[in-house]
């Protein structure tokens, strides 16, 4: 079946329909990452907005669903050039075809991503409807399309209860807001104890448990659409627990702290972004998705101090609290996709949490 | 970190000639890194004995010395220049080997000299098979169960626990040069003692077959502050067992996941560190297709095929960051060229899929084995660039030039059913027609993974395109299929045949369907950044990005493809040239190339780069694109020439010589009105069509005769008859492809035989210099050994020949390059070949003249004359250094050749020798060439009843070198009786003493064997000449570079002065 991308400024892509034929008007990002479309698809962080993959060969080794970062796809959309008819891996379960079925999500193929992605890069981000119905009027949807923000996207994401992934190790109270779960897999595999919060947990509730470090997720959305959370955060960034952050909780973590986040024109979406650690002068290599940035001078003088660099663009990438056990990173060090170049930040926040212990 | 202050002047050691294994992407890096030190202020002081590269010009480095790479020429050119630092990671195992024996023997600490890119600590934790080992296993990276042997018995008990088949490695090869796999004790045994032999340090490592595994591969980079990335990952199509540079490879992987492929770029950035490489490193997995084991094959410290080929793949200049890394630099202070606005500290992320095929000799060798193993025998390769895999692969199969546009192999289409499912089951150069033949019978995609192991993923790909075939031949065209056609990238050609439909209707049907080829760009950043690089790759399924400019006259030069025997580096190092000289002359400059190795596909050397196969149908899109002003195709070889016809109809100015007067010079009827109409003698002949005719000819002509297909390159197919047989014989072979020009067969005359490269304007002619070879006439010229200036031929031939050479120019009308060979017979001059467009010798007559006749002919096909240019016509005075240039064979690597010489083409490459004297000249010539004697001054003689009498003089003065003579019964008695100790000694499969025992016991230096004329039909001949091959052995076949080679060792003990070239 035919399906057709309409952007906001009217640019209108045909290509075919694959999985869900629903018509969505979402936001519409690109990510360059050449493997982990599962990853991606169900990185809750794409909670109402809808994804380009650049690469152009998508679904060559089908679909595992141990490697599913959270309980479902989040996409509104999926925008690929080409599905593998035929995928291959000795872990294969399903095609990605029939993934987009299972998962509802609307898809469609056969479209010049780059071009697509061209757009982007010069225009910003923009919105867009994915749409099957061959009869739509431009003048009439692009009003509609145009009106679309992405809203209540943690609330969708977050988990709904708490949960504890047994360690014998130091305790983390991990604030969900639209958790990856190798975040959490992550710390549970070097043995700490990870009791996940929904993201609207109160923080004398996760201190009355008495963790002995807190670790926010990263999620989806505006930054400052989650205000109420910043305030927790707040109570939470003052307790003198140690603190570890990643993308939208470093975001909320500057808000916390009085500092604030802009909209990037296209944000960062992949597995090749260059970091620079500025107190050691090393790079790494990351994966990353975001479309906010923390602007690191709005951070009153003395509260922190910018830890990492974007080497592509020198965009603030992660901040250390002044005389507090707190660090926060825009980037994704649990990876999945991606590189794992900077998983030892958890060993760094273990770290911390045994030196507070010890203390 | 900032630039080392302490690095001011560097020696760059280039990879030597070409060989299989190590080819042009050596010339590619070097001159990458050589430009991008210069750019810093370094003063590069470069040696590599080929002259056919780019990077031993002098606007590429400051001194330039092309001499022999041995440790005593890199010990004089180190006291002489006393550079501070060596860069021994640009000329591929040649440079490395080279560097470490240097380095082992104390000689740069004494000379205050460093490596620098790598340390002699890195180079040995990764070369040498031990260490390697040990520190892999210290970093619990997984190995194939092996171990290191050096000697038979420890491998052959080894193999027996682990049991066969066993994988033998050879330590410090180049391109798994004696390695193999050995599935019983006999294989091993023979394998084994050769690779022993080989090595040199006889390691040998003996390890577990995996055999079947996925064969991946990562591109690393790594800083001296420890930041490090993977610039890109490769997916071999042919699965562990295949040479990489054998194999069909993809980039980046297709099959892995995120899980698999982070898994493995984890282990290749630890293995980096733990090595301590500063600079580019490969390195290569097996991964179990079954789960996630892996294990590391191997790993290399310094550039690379595969890093040209990530480097082409991406965009991602890998050589010119490990320059910069070299010199103290660290990722992120180094800006990506191509986006101009980000660093080199990220990793690329392509947008589309690529593909490398390997370009193979088996056209040439049909007598050798096809089977592809983890010895290479690809001489070169193609790259293609597409928005699909199967796109990607059509383009590079027609990117091959073997008159194949599709998946349809003649050879298969009535194969019976159980025959091609042997075929399927051997690894062979031709197994993805053998798939597509099998998926035509329907024969499942589960059954051919099956038997080839080849990932289902690449076979369902094949499949489509099969579908698509079938389609097309059984439906009716609809715009739609054509779309999809297109999509697929199956050429107008082959739709038209399949379809029913001219070539014309198709065109027709495209243009009224908006079906035309659009530009993406190559951005290393899959359009996430802006790209300044012009950098292009066609598709039919998308919208055009390539910005076409107006301001200037634009120039499309055609590159000449993949490297081969015949056409080689050298094309390229013509068309580079010939880019710079018309950018320098104000024009915007478009190159069409499809190689991946080249400097001429380097994303800056042209004004655009387009990456496309070099078809019609692929130029034409380009064409109507790009609209060029011109196009100059004599640069690029008869790739470029045969589309001369095409570029004119769609309406192309050709610059230069036009194109029927190309055509009469390969014309046989045009050609002899010319020369008649000169005055020019040439051999009698005739041209003929069938064995009947050539026989004919041959009476009336005499034997020995000469016959050849029309319309060749390298003499492919050339053979000298003697008998009716051979005649029969050779017809059958040429016309085993059909033929559309005539068979010629013209007299073979035993002469010198003398070559020019000149620059005509239609009225002026510049000879920069006369070239005599050293072989008489019969020789391929391109497998000669070639001297210049000619020291032979008395001044009034000599002055004749300028004379013929400049009626024919003036008479063929060349404006541009033109390349004459004559033969000297008997005081008379006879022309035997005209090729009015850049030949083999150009950069070597450029070199050693200090004349730049590309530059030059560049200059004047487009307007300029050659007093304009300030040079003064006719034969230029000879200059004050005799130059010898000397081919150099890959022999050993193509089992089941025969190494005779003839005039068909057989060498892969080039070395110089350069001194004020002859043979000081030569000496070096042949120590460039790797014949480095005397070793063990024993030799072998078994010369042809003919040459009984010649070969007297020849042995007397290796005797006098104190050679210690054998010589076969005959043979033997003929230098009895001129007085010549000669031990006589028995052919095969006689009582001792044998030849095969003394070869065996590598007892011997050299074997002189004249084989019989004409086809050879002696079996022991053949298994003299393979064996001394694959043991080691210097062989030589022809009587003149015998005496040559007895000339260059009696002047072996005088110095050996250092030339820098650049100095001319």
């Amino acid at each position: 079946m035919k399906a057709f991308l309409i952007l906001e400024n009217g640019t209108v892509f045909t290509g075919q329909s694959v999985g869900s034929t629903s018509e969505v008007i979402s936001e519409i990002v690109f990510n360059t990452s050449m493997t982990g479309y599962l990853e991606v698809l169900t990185d809750p962080s794409y909670a109402g907005q809808a994804v380009v993959m650049t690469y152009p060969l998508i679904g060559n080794y089908g679909i595992n669903k141990d490697d599913m970062e959270s309980r479902k796809a989040w996409p509104d959309g999926f925008i690929v050039r080409e599905i593998a008819r035929r995928p291959s891996n000795f872990r294969c379960e399903m095609s990605l075809r029939d993934f987009l079925v299972e998962q509802e999500i609307t898809g469609i193929t056969g479209i010049d991503t780059r071009a697509l992605t061209r757009i982007l890069r010069e225009s910003g981000t923009m919105n867009g409807m994915i749409t099957t119905n061959e009869d739509f009027v431009l003048e009439e949807v692009l009003p509609r399309i145009r009106e679309y923000k992405q809203q209540n996207v943690v609330e969708r994401t977050t988990t709904i209860s708490t949960k504890v992934l047994p360690g014998d190790g130091c305790r983390v109270a991990l604030l969900d807001m639209g958790a990856k779960y190798n975040i959490a897999r992550s710390l549970n595999e070097r043995g700490c104890q990870v009791t996940i919060y929904p993201a609207h947990t109160s923080a004398q509730q996760i201190l009355a448990d008495k963790p002995d470090g807190i670790m926010l997720s990263n999620g989806p959305g505006d930054p400052k659409d989650c205000m109420p959370i910043v305030d927790e955060i707040r109570t939470l960034f003052h307790s003198g627990v140690p603190m570890f952050a990643i993308c939208l909780g470093h975001q909320l973590t500057a808000l916390a702290a009085g500092g604030d986040t802009a909209k990037m024109k296209y944000g960062h979406r992949g597995g090749n972004h260059p970091v620079k650690d500025l107190k050691t002068g090393r790079c790494y290599i990351s994966s990353q998705n975001h479309g906010y940035v923390v602007l690191p001078e709005s951070i009153p003088a003395g509260v922190a101090e910018p830890a990492f660099v974007n080497v592509n663009d020198g965009t603030n990438e992660g901040m250390n609290y002044v005389g507090k056990p707190v660090f926060t990173v825009q980037f994704h060090p649990e990876a999945c996709p991606g590189p794992q170049d900077t998983s030892f930040l958890f060993d760094r926040f273990i770290q911390m949490m045994e030196d507070k212990k010890n203390a | 970190m900032p630039k080392n202050p302490e690095i001011k002047k560097v020696l760059v050691i280039g990879s030597g000639p070409i060989v299989i294994g190590q080819a042009a992407e050596f010339d590619y890096a070097g001159t990458q890194a050589c430009r991008a030190l210069k750019e810093e202020g370094i003063v590069v002081v470069l040696v590599n004995s080929n002259p056919a590269t780019i990077m031993t010009d002098k606007d590429i480095a400051d001194m330039v010395y092309i001499e022999p790479l041995t440790v005593p020429v890199l010990e004089e050119i180190i006291r002489k220049e006393k550079p501070d630092s060596i860069l021994p990671t640009l000329g591929g195992q040649a440079a490395l080997n080279l560097a470490m024996e240097l380095e082992e023997a104390g000689f740069l600490k004494e000379n205050g000299v460093k490596l620098i890119g790598t340390t002699p600590l890195t180079i040995k934790k990764a070369e040498d098979r031990l260490e390697f080992k040990s520190t892999m296993e210290k970093i619990h990276e997984p190995c194939a169960p092996s171990i290191v042997v050096e000697n038979v018995e420890d491998g052959m008990a080894f193999a027996k626990e682990i049991g066969y088949p066993v994988v033998l490695r050879p330590a410090y090869t180049l391109g798994g040069s004696g390695g193999g796999i050995a599935s019983n004790e006999e294989e091993m045994e023979t394998i084994l003692s050769n690779g022993l032999r080989l090595s040199r340090v006889h390691q040998v490592l003996v390890e577990r077959c995996i055999a079947g595994w996925k064969e991946i591969e990562y591109e690393v980079i790594r800083d001296g502050a420890g930041n490090c990335i993977t610039v890109c990952n490769m997916e071999n199509l042919d699965p562990v067992g295949v040479h990489t540079g054998d194999s069909i490879v993809v980039a980046p992987s297709q099959t892995l996941s995120d899980k698999d492929h982070q898994m493995l770029r984890t282990s290749a950035l630890n293995i980096i560190t733990e090595l301590g490489i500063t600079g580019g490193c490969n390195v290569q997995y097996a991964l179990n297709p079954d789960s996630f084991e892996y294990c590391v094959i191997e790993v290399n410290p310094r550039v690379s095929r595969s890093s040209a080929l990530a480097s082409k793949a991406t965009g991602y200049p890998i050589a010119k960051v490990a320059a910069k890394i070299a010199l103290g630099y660290t990722l992120d202070e180094i800006p990506n060229a191509i986006t101009g606005k980000t660093y080199a500290c990220f990793e690329p992320t392509l947008d589309y899929c690529v593909v490398k095929i390997p370009k193979w000799p088996f056209d040439k060798f049909i007598y050798a084995k096809k089977t592809l193993t983890t010895q290479m025998k690809a001489t070169g390769e193609v790259m293609s660039i597409c928005t699909s895999f199967e796109g990607a692969l059509m383009k590079a199969i027609r990117s091959l030039e073997q008159n194949v546009y599709g998946l349809e192999h003649s050879s298969y289409r009535d194969m019976p059913a159980e025959t091609l499912r042997k075929e399927l089951l051997r690894v062979d150069s031709r197994r993805i027609f053998v798939i597509a033949e099998a998926l035509r019978r329907n024969v499942s995609v589960e059954d051919i993974h099956e038997y080839t192991k080849i990932d289902p993923w690449f076979i369902d790909k094949i499949k489509i395109l099969v579908e698509m075939e079938q389609q097309l031949h059984r439906d009716w065209l609809t715009p739609d299929i054509l779309r999809e056609a297109k999509r697929l990238e199956y050429p107008d050609r082959v739709i038209a045949e399949l379809s029913g439909k001219s070539e014309e209707e198709i065109l027709q049907m495209r243009k009224d369907n908006g079906i035309v080829a659009a530009y993406k760009t190559v951005d290393t950043c899959a359009a996430e950044f802006e790209a300044e690089t012009p950098y292009y790759y066609s598709c039919f399924d998308g919208s055009n990005e390539v910005e076409v400019s107006h301001e200037k006259k634009k120039i499309m030069v055609l590159g000449s493809g993949p490297i081969r025997i015949g056409q080689g580096i050298e094309f390229d190092y013509c068309s580079v040239h010939s880019v710079w000289a018309l950018r320098a002359k104000g024009y915007e400059t478009i190159i069409v190339n499809n190689n991946p190795e080249t400097v001429s596909t380097d994303f800056d050397i042209a004004d655009k780069l387009y990456f496309e196969p070099l078809t019609r149908e692929d130029v034409a899109s380009i064409v109507a694109l790009e609209k060029p002003d011109g196009a100059v195709v004599q640069f690029g070889g008869q790739t470029a020439i045969k589309l001369t016809k095409d570029l004119m109809e769609m309406g192309v100015p050709i610059l230069g010589t036009a194109a029927e007067d190309v055509d009469a010079a390969e014309d046989r009827e045009l050609f002899d009105e010319i020369l008649e109409q000169c005055q020019i003698p040439r051999p009698a002949g005739k041209t003929v069509f069938t064995s009947a005719e050539a026989v004919r000819a041959a009476h009336e002509l005499g034997y020995p005769v000469l016959v050849r297909p029309s319309y060749v390159l390298g003499g492919q197919g050339m053979q000298i008859a003697v008998s009716d047989e051979d005649i029969v014989n050779y017809i059958d072979v040429i016309n085993r492809t059909v033929q559309e020009h005539p068979i010629l067969v013209d007299k073979y005359l035993m002469g010198k035989e003398v070559e020019v490269d000149a620059v005509c304007d239609g009225k002026d002619i510049l000879i920069p210099g006369i070239m005599e070879h050293i072989e008489r006439a019969g020789v391929h010229s391109g497998d000669s050994i070639s001297v210049y200036p000619s020291n032979t031929v008395p001044k009034h031939i000599q002055d004749k020949i300028v004379d013929y050479s400049g009626r024919l120019a003036r008479a063929l009308h060349v404006i541009g390059l033109i390349n004459i060979q004559f033969i000297v017979y008997e005081g008379e001059v006879y022309v035997i070949e005209v090729n009015p467009r850049s030949s083999r010798t150009v950069p070597y007559i450029s070199k050693v003249t200090g004349i730049p006749i590309v530059k030059l002919a560049s200059q004047i096909i487009t307007g300029d004359t050659i007093r304009g240019l300030g040079y003064e016509p006719g034969l230029q005075p000879a200059s004050r250094y005799i130059a010898v240039k000397m081919p150099v064979f890959s022999f050993e690597k193509l089992r089941g050749t025969d190494i005779i010489m003839g005039p068909e083409m057989k060498s892969t490459g080039e070395v110089l020798g350069i001194a004020t004297n002859f043979e000081v000249a030569l000496h070096k010539a042949f120590l460039g060439a790797g014949v480095d004697l005397p070793n063990r001054k024993e030799m072998l003689i078994t010369v042809k009843d003919a040459d009984k009498q010649e070969i007297i003089p020849i042995a007397r003065r290796f005797e006098a070198l104190g050679y210690k003579i054998y010589a076969t019964h005959r043979t033997a008695d003929a230098l009895k009786s001129a007085g010549i100790k000669a031990i006589k000694v028995n052919k095969f499969e006689h009582e001792s003493p044998s030849v095969e025992d003394l070869l065996l016991e590598h007892r011997l230096d050299l074997v002189i064997d004249t084989p019989t004329r004409g086809q050879e039909k002696n079996r022991d001949g053949f298994l003299i000449r393979r064996i001394a091959i694959e043991t080691g052995v210097h062989v030589l076949t022809s009587l003149d570079t015998a005496a040559a080679l007895a000339t260059a060792l009696e002047h072996a003990d005088q110095a050996l002065t250092m030339v820098n070239i650049a100095t001319i």
